[in-house]
């Protein structure tokens, strides 16, 4: 195809507002990163800057010399992504699985218990209140495992309508012809075709656990070694916020600073929490984006 | 052993206990996800009630004296107007602005050729993939007041004193805005990408040949083209009008109390309501009021989006 002018031009124009659109996103990513690595004295001096005067990796070794709560943060954040995909994963497949055959009975109903807390859900109070009385949730690990996270009904539905469409009915049959049972069905043959839809919910979840503060922040309180690293990063947040507010300036609350990590430090932290989404992203970002255009409108 | 036949149609007879057990394996992978509904979306319905009480610890959820709907009358003499009036607005302001931005940069993805492609559809997803909480500390970086980038670097060089960004509630729903674009255009361009994605480029080459210019092109085929999907994700945005992105009202301006008349949102509200003001009544209240609202609004969405195109209903 021979390039018109016009042609020639809209490109020169597309490509320079695309790059300004991905200069934005990430500009902010990239001062996080360079303000790790600015020495503490330059941050406070001199503000957050693109250019440092002084480069230092000094945040990073007080992380990992000195930080055996971020350590232990970043473990919890590890065990909870990890446990909390595999499980959401399999209990979201095979619901699905379970209701997209039409031929259950009952499997209306299911579909419908389902559908609806898609609709209408309590809201906080009296879920906040359902966990901490009846399931005594409050400072313990299932605080952070078990509320909204594990599956939703959205995923659910996905999953469901990738079992009617992708996985043919016909090859379930001939499977149980061959004498396999149903859940030998289930697990050989319709969970291997359905691979591209689990592994996307896997995404999915795991994202969402990995990124949550909202549970640790409101069921854990007091047992601060469970502690995920987002809550840890939300919690200095807060103490300083408290110690802004609650003292004329900072220097006047240099005491009560002293055992909260320096400004550089937070930084580094906070790089150290994006760091796991950055180094999958480029495995994950086409079954991302696959996974989004399979929810399509709905989503 | 007795199945389905070929054409998928279950034997009248197989009722009862005997099609009970052969579908006993299927049920048996059901009940997980079913227990878990069950317990964080069903169990908590009657906690609704507390709505309607006068709520203390002693006597519980059930046991508190009825009040009828006197919280709800001092709710509505008090915040549910600008808590409602907050969410309704960013989120109208939101749907305007993010969905004009992601067909936007839609639109330039198809139309692009050149290597970068991919390397700009990668950098403006990113930001969706970060936490609030990290959001938050991003955001810092730039409007922190004593050594934050736009008050050392940028005002200096234009010549403009700092300003005090935590505290001025002026120019958080610029930055709230702002921030919503920054995080959700890469995410919401997708389902426009794909969509132009599917359209027959037989009406691009006709128009090509009909001398049709590229902005002719554009106004002229892909934007009527998507009008359909515009509609379709505006009302089903408009269905969650009620609910709000919690992480971005909390985190981003830093729980900072003279911004809340302009960052406090229903969810936030309810948040603050039960956890920091232990002012269960009013936070209860708002919450059965969000969640009828936007249960009513929701379904509105959907008979809306079935009269226009049935495919794309949730139901």
């Amino acid at each position: 195809m021979i390039k018109t002018r016009e042609e020639r031009t809209f490109q020169v124009v597309a490509n320079i507002i695309m790059a300004l659109f991905a200069l934005a996103a990430v500009i902010p990513v990239i001062l996080l990163l360079i303000s790790s690595f600015t020495s503490n004295e330059a941050l406070v001096r001199n503000g957050y800057s693109f250019i440092p005067v002084e480069w230092s990796l000094e945040n990073y070794e007080y992380v990992f010399l000195s930080g055996n709560k971020i350590v232990n943060a970043y473990g919890i954040s590890f065990f909870l992504t990890a446990i909390g995909t595999v499980i959401g994963t399999v209990i979201t497949t095979s619901l699905g699985y379970a209701i997209s055959r039409s031929d259950l009975p009952g499997v209306k109903v299911m579909t419908f218990l389902v559908f609806f807390t898609m609709l209408f859900n309590g809201g906080l109070v009296p879920t906040y209140m359902n966990y901490c009385n009846v399931f005594q949730v409050k400072n313990t690990f299932w605080g952070l495992l078990i509320p909204s996270l594990l599956m939703n009904a959205f995923n659910v539905m996905l999953v469901k309508s990738y079992f009617k469409t992708g996985v043919p009915d016909e090859i379930l049959e001939a499977a149980r012809i061959d004498g396999a049972g149903e859940l030998r069905t289930f697990a050989s043959i319709a969970v291997p075709m359905a691979k591209p839809i689990i592994a996307t919910i896997a995404m999915f979840v795991g994202i969402n656990y990995w990124n949550d503060w909202n549970n640790g922040y409101i069921y854990i309180t007091s047992a601060t070694n469970l502690y995920s690293i987002q809550n840890l990063l939300n919690r200095m947040q807060q103490n300083i916020q408290f110690l802004v507010q609650n003292n004329a300036g900072l220097t006047s609350a240099n005491v009560g600073l002293s055992n909260i990590p320096t400004e550089g430090v937070r930084m580094s932290m906070a790089v150290l929490g994006v760091i796991p989404i950055v180094v999958i992203y480029p495995f994950i970002q086409n079954n991302f984006v696959k996974g989004i255009t399979l929810g399509g409108v709905k989503g | 052993m007795k199945h389905t036949n070929a054409l998928g149609i279950v034997p009248k007879r197989k009722k009862g206990w005997s099609a009970f057990k052969k579908y006993l394996p299927i049920y048996f992978l059901a009940l997980p996800g079913l227990a878990y509904l069950f317990i964080n979306n069903y169990m908590p319905l009657p906690g609704l009630v507390l709505a309607f009480k006068n709520f203390n610890v002693r006597d519980g959820i059930y046991g508190s004296p009825w009040i009828g709907l006197k919280n709800f009358e001092y709710l509505f003499q008090n915040d549910a107007g600008y808590i409602t009036r907050n969410t309704i607005l960013y989120n109208l302001a939101f749907i305007v602005i993010n969905t004009v931005l992601a067909i936007t940069v839609a639109i330039l993805l198809s139309e692009m050729t050149g290597k970068f492609k991919k390397a700009y559809q990668s950098s403006i997803l990113l930001p969706y993939l970060i936490s609030s909480v990290i959001i938050a500390y991003l955001v810092y970086a730039f409007l922190g007041t004593d050594n934050g980038f736009v008050n050392n670097t940028i005002f200096p060089l234009i010549g403009k004193e700092p300003a005090s960004w935590y505290t001025e509630s002026g120019y958080w729903p610029y930055i709230l805005i702002f921030v919503s674009a920054w995080k959700s255009v890469g995410y919401n361009c997708i389902i426009f990408l794909a969509t132009i994605m599917g359209f027959d480029r037989a009406y691009y080459e006709a128009a090509t040949i009909d001398g049709a210019s590229k902005m002719q092109q554009i106004f002229r085929i892909t934007i009527p083209m998507l009008k359909g999907t515009i509609i379709m994700l505006t009302l089903l945005a408009i269905g969650r009008i009620f609910y709000s992105d919690f992480g971005l009202f909390y985190q981003v301006p830093r729980n900072s109390g003279s911004l809340y008349n302009v960052t406090n949102t229903i969810d936030t509200y309810v948040y603050r309501g039960l956890l920091e003001l232990g002012d269960i009544a009013m936070s209860s209240a708002a919450g059965v009021y969000q969640s009828i609202v936007g249960f009513v609004l929701i379904l509105g969405a959907n008979l809306a989006v079935r009269k226009l195109d049935p495919e794309n209903a949730l139901f």
